[in-house]
């Protein structure tokens, strides 16, 4: 009676142990495997290696320099040859006026190309601001995430970027990007949004916006080089990026931004 | 004891190992070369960006032909202005050297747009002025000399 008892009991951990070399056989296999492939690449594609070498861009605005003239939005159809029309922009600006009844108006005529012209009386504001917006460039971009062919990524630089050639217009990115910088371009029928004029980042020369930005309101830098400007300004002031909660990894920061600011 | 396998068995995995193996061509012939170098992205597009003509300049670029200008402008309150925000892209006209290739900016409401009375303009980044009283009728630069303002034209 305890003799049969004893056999079935040691059958049971035979079986229970092959069970287990089994199992732990086949897991060091995959994972052997799986490294393999990455390495190699056949079926994963390797995470992005940080260069270390290479610029980590971000972009710094000062509300309280900004003085509305809308030349940064300009300046930037001009560069990248957005269409004209008034609903396209990489860069546009923003006036918000909150009124002493609580309420916000907010207005972008043209993206602030064809100037601001006050249209609540003085004596009724209490507050009002300009807020220049363009691509946050972040670090962890909702709009990367969503696209189904891997078209838009972040550059190693930090800068996100759309593949045009491989971009199918799906709009994805365009709705998830919670900032609205991205629009469907009217003619190449891809999606588009401002690069940071990598063009110019290439050739030394500033994004256009900055170059043209007369009180210098706008500033770009690599966040890497802890005794650049960029850095020294983010210390120097205090600063907050639209949306925290969203935690995009949002790399624009403004200096006295409003908590009306959306 | 010697194990059965039904004969379908070698028959199904010849038939996998061809679909996958096909697959795996055909994926291999897909994919752009680049793709993956950096991240699940197409390395390459990156340098289209790079090819990409510009269109503004750089003031440093006008100070070549036009250093009396910027010698005017820096002695005075517009010395951070560079040349292209008011005179726009001006790539083709530094190689042309051609009037026709530039802006030459005109009317009231283009100083307007950065001076014009605005309750969001903060008065120490820019003075400003009531388009509606300062002087109507005549044109700014007929006093201010837009590069020098506080030279006023007689
Ligand atoms: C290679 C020399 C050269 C460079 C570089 C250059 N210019 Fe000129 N520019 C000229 C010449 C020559 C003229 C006079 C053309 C004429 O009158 O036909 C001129 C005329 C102008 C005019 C007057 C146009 C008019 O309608 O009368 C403006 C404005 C101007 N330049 C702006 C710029 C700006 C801004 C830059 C920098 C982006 C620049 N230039 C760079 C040579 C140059
Ligand atoms: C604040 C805006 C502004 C800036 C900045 C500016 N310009 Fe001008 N510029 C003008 C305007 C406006 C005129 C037209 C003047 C007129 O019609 O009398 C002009 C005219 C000119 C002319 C035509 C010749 C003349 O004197 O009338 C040249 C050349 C010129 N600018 C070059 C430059 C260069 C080079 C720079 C940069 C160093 C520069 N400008 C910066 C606004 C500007
Ligand atoms: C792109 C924006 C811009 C344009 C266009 C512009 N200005 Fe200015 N202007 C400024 C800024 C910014 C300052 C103040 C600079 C400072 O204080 O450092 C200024 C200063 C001045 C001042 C002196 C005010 C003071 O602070 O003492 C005068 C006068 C002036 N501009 C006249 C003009 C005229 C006239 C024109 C049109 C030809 C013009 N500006 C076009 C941006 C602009
Ligand atoms: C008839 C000549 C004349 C014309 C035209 C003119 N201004 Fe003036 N502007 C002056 C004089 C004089 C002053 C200094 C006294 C004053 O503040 O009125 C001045 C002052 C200014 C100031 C400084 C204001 C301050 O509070 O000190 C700005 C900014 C200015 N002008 C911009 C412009 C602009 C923009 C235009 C075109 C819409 C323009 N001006 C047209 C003569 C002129």
């Amino acid at each position: 009676m305890s003799q049969s008892a004893s056999t079935m009991g040691n059958e049971k951990i035979g079986s229970s142990r092959r069970k287990f070399l089994k199992s732990a056989v086949t897991l060091a296999g995959a994972t052997i495997g799986y490294t393999w492939l990455k390495s190699s690449q056949i079926l994963i594609f390797a995470a992005e290696p940080k260069d270390e070498t290479l610029p980590w861009y971000g972009i710094a605005i000062d509300i309280e320099k900004c003085i509305g003239c809308g030349s940064c939005a300009k300046a930037c159809k001009n560069e990248n040859d957005v269409p004209k029309e008034p609903f396209f922009f990489r860069n546009w600006v923003e006036q918000y006026t909150v009124k002493n009844d609580g309420t916000v108006d907010i207005v972008s005529p043209n993206g602030g190309i064809d100037g601001f012209v006050q249209r609540v009386p003085d004596e009724d504001i209490f507050k009002s601001f300009f807020l220049p917006k363009m691509c946050n460039h972040c670090a962890k971009s909702p709009c990367e995430q969503v696209c189904p062919v891997g078209a838009t990524f972040l550059s190693p630089e930090g800068v996100v970027l759309v593949d045009e050639k491989y971009c199918i217009g799906c709009r994805y990115c365009v709705q998830a990007c919670p900032y609205g910088c991205r629009f469907i371009h009217p003619v190449k029928k891809v999606a588009n949004k401002c690069t940071l004029c990598y063009h110019r980042l290439k050739k030394n020369l500033a994004p256009a916006c900055m170059e043209v930005c007369p009180t210098g309101a706008r500033m770009y830098g690599n966040l890497r080089d802890k005794q650049g400007p960029l850095v020294k300004f983010l210390k120097e002031h205090t600063t907050q990026v639209l949306r925290p909660n969203l935690n995009t990894g949002a790399k624009l920061y403004y200096n006295a931004l409003s908590s009306e600011a959306r | 004891m010697k194990r059965y396998i039904p004969p379908q068995i070698p028959r199904l995995a010849l038939a996998f190992a061809i679909v996958i193996s096909l697959f795996l061509v055909l994926r291999h012939l897909l994919i752009p070369d680049t793709f993956g170098k950096y991240g699940p992205y197409r390395a390459a597009s990156m340098d289209d960006y790079s090819t990409i003509e510009i269109h503004y300049a750089g003031q440093q670029a006008c100070f070549e032909c036009h250093q009396d200008i910027e010698d005017l402008k820096a002695l005075d309150v517009h010395s951070g202005i560079h040349c292209e925000t008011c005179h726009g892209p001006g790539q083709k006209h530094s190689t042309s050297a051609e009037a026709a290739d530039i802006l030459k900016p005109t009317g009231r409401e283009f100083c307007g747009n950065c001076h014009m009375m605005n309750a969001a303009r903060q008065k120490d980044a820019v003075l400003q002025v009531d388009l509606t009283k300062h002087n109507i009728g005549k044109n700014c630069t007929e006093c201010h000399n837009p590069h020098q303002p506080w030279e006023m034209k007689k």
